[in-house]
């Protein structure tokens, strides 16, 4: 076993272990120790085909299809050198002022999640698309949103160069989308902070973690780990945990901390989601262009957001419930239909959390609620009107039954989708946004962290990603988690910075 | 690649996928060869258990038809095998449902994932993106040779 030093160590290198090393490259340039572990491989430019069956095994963890303990719902968990920021689509979203208000952290206020989450969007060239970069699947949506009185809003993304190959969700193929591993963790390696990938942390103490370097698969994708495939003891001074809100909370529970933080694991939420698709009589553009430009929220009035969304054929055939000759249609079909991602606010809930089983492996318990179903069902609702609304000739949706609703039928929507039709396991149900299991708060009976990322009781041990939120964000998340990051970094620079020089400047966002 | 995990299932198996698929019933054997190697190689992944669980989900998909029609799935009328793929898919056992969602699920990606499928239902997405569509269209015109725009506009 291969025994190494370090003075800060990082774990995940997504939109909170980026941040964090490329605030800490401070240190690393005075000659601190930093070293970021991230359980994924590290990719070539060449390797990104835009082909789901290839890439979703090499960059999400069961490629893409990690179920939760009852089977009902999968989560879509990256993995690779840049974490779940080489498979986003780039959507770039300042958290409402409510929801930081809603989550009542002392010592976390709004403004200043705001200007650290602005300065987050200018460093990874967030803008608007040009109008001429918005394909019809995307312009249905917004006429579909006038036409049923809901305003539909533009997404800000983190593009250069984006050349609409629709393929985010697959990684760029384009090295145009800004995630961690283009923008913050090129620079943290330029300035000596060293990362080793395909190296899974499987526990944890004080001062020491034990490292799994895996070998690079015969025939895989993926670059060899930085290290010697192997098991290493690593010493380090402080640990920041950013592997995410399934990955973070497992390896504190596998590590033994729950003895001491009875909510490790607790408050996990997803925004659970569900496709619709609604076929035009004629075709459009679907598969080419930004997949998300534009969506519509209802999250503070109704509990859901609606988002544009376009997928690859299995992973669409997937999510069309049924089976049979109407699903074959609805395939068949691809170049006329408009799709929508319906997602709802779900609510951080008693027994939706992170266990893990005996081998250590995370166990992700979750259960519908009827406010969650409600809400999906409002949004399925409001999804068919919009393609309706748009034009579409007919509708599949999840929530109906039969699930084809035909335009001669549009104005019995309503009756047509209904909550009964939510049967677990018969619909599927997607996550993307992992959020919970290491909640802030003020102290260790009701949370894990402070609202600066430190675990309660461990002044050694910092989280910095998904898991510190303490309820569900209602927007996509990858934004605030680099918020919440640097304000963790910046402790950490404040905490131990002295010994390095002075760069413990908390203001690099200011 | 094993073939280990359809196993004896394999028969039982191509007649719920073509159940299930229509379109996987036009496919000659080398289309079936791609297909199982795909669903193979996602089972490969998983644990063992799974496997197990997969393997007796299709002898009881397919055995089940014995108790109301008194033959098995394979010689059902294509009416009466929707009609039983719908009592799976709806059935009141979590279990069931479950596991009818798995069987489509590796079914699709058997066909789907395959690029002659894509092809067959229009899918064009390309690495090029708007540069690959022939004529280009007005986005693609906008942008010229396809090197995008990346301008900061918001």
């Amino acid at each position: 076993m291969g025994d190494r030093s370090y003075d800060v160590v990082i774990v995940g290198s997504g939109a909170g272990g980026g941040v964090v090393a490329q605030r800490l490259a401070a240190l690393a340039e005075r000659g601190g120790r930093i070293l970021l572990l991230e359980k994924g491989a590290r990719f070539d430019e060449e390797e990104f085909t835009g082909h789901e069956l290839e890439m979703a095994p090499a960059l999400y963890e069961d490629s893409g299809g990690f179920l939760t303990a009852d089977g009902t719902m999968t989560l879509a968990l990256g993995r690779a050198y840049g974490g779940s920021t080489v498979v986003y689509t780039g959507t770039s979203l300042v958290v409402p002022e409510r929801v930081i208000r809603k989550w009542g952290i002392p010592g976390l206020e709004h403004t200043d999640v705001k200007a650290r989450t602005l300065r987050y969007m200018g460093e990874n060239n967030v803008h608007y698309l040009d109008p001429a970069e918005i394909n019809d699947n995307n312009r249905l949506f917004v006429e579909g949103c006038r036409a049923t009185g809901y305003e539909a809003r533009q997404f800000p993304v983190n593009v250069k160069g984006c050349r609409g190959s629709s393929l985010c969700n697959l990684g760029c193929p384009n090295a145009a989308k800004q995630g961690t591993h283009r923008v913050q963790l090129p620079r943290a390696e330029a300035a000596g902070v060293e990362v080793v990938t395909r190296a899974e942390v499987r526990t944890l103490s004080e001062g020491a973690l034990l490292v799994e370097v895996s070998e690079r698969p015969k025939g895989g994708m993926g670059r060899r780990g930085e290290w010697e495939a192997g098991t290493y003891r690593v010493r380090a001074d402080h640990v920041v945990l950013c592997g995410g809100a399934v990955g973070t909370p497992a390896l504190l529970l596998r590590s033994g901390f729950r003895k001491t933080l009875p909510r490790l694991g607790e408050g996990f939420t997803c925004h659970p989601a569900l496709i619709l698709v609604g076929e035009h009589p004629r075709e459009i553009t679907n598969d080419v262009g930004h997949p998300k430009s534009y969506y519509l929220d209802r999250a503070e009035e109704e509990g859901f957001v609606l988002e544009t969304c376009m997928y690859f054929p299995f992973t669409t055939a997937k999510n069309i419930t049924g089976f049979g000759p109407e699903h074959r249609a609805m395939m068949r079909a691809f170049p006329r239909l408009q799709m929508i991602l319906v997602l709802a606010c779900d609510e951080a809930e008693d027994g939706n959390r992170i266990t893990v089983d005996r081998a250590g492996t995370p166990v992700v318990h979750y259960r519908f609620t009827e406010e969650v179903i409600a809400r999906l069902t409002r949004a399925n609702r409001a999804a068919a009107r919009i393609f309706f609304g748009a034009g579409a000739a007919r509708v599949h949706a999840p929530l109906a039954r039969p699930h084809l609703i035909e335009r001669a039928d549009r104005d019995r929507v309503g009756e047509r989708i209904h909550e009964r039709w939510f049967v677990p396991g018969t619909v599927t149900v997607s996550a993307a946004h992992p959020m919970g299991g290491c909640g802030m708060g003020s102290g260790p009976v009701e949370s894990v962290t402070d609202s600066r990322g430190r675990v309660h009781g461990h002044p050694w041990l910092r989280v910095a990603d998904a898991s510190l939120f303490p309820d569900s964000l209602e927007i996509n998340p990858y934004l605030t988690v680099m918020a919440m990051a640097d304000r963790v970094a910046q402790g950490l620079l404040e905490e131990v910075g002295e010994r390095f020089g002075s760069v413990a400047g908390g203001a690099q966002h200011e | 690649m094993s073939t280990s995990a359809l196993g004896a299932a394999r028969e039982r198996f191509r007649a719920l996928a073509i159940a299930i698929l229509p379109d996987v019933a036009t496919l000659d054997p080398e289309g079936w060869r791609a297909l199982e190697s795909i669903v193979e190689d996602a089972l490969a992944a998983r644990p063992q258990r799974v496997i197990r669980q997969f393997r007796l989900f299709i002898r009881v998909a397919a055995s089940l038809p014995i108790l109301r029609y008194g033959r098995e799935f394979g010689a059902l009328s294509p009416t009466q095998r929707a009609d039983h793929l719908a009592r799976l898919e709806n059935s009141r056992l979590l279990l069931i449902r479950r596991g009818f969602w798995g069987l489509r699920t590796l079914v699709y990606m058997g066909y789907y994932g395959q690029e002659s499928a894509r092809w067959a239902i229009g899918y064009r997405a390309d690495s090029a993106g708007w540069s690959a569509l022939e004529g280009g269209g007005a986005a693609g015109n906008a942008q010229g040779e396809g090197d995008g725009v990346g301008g900061n506009h918001g």
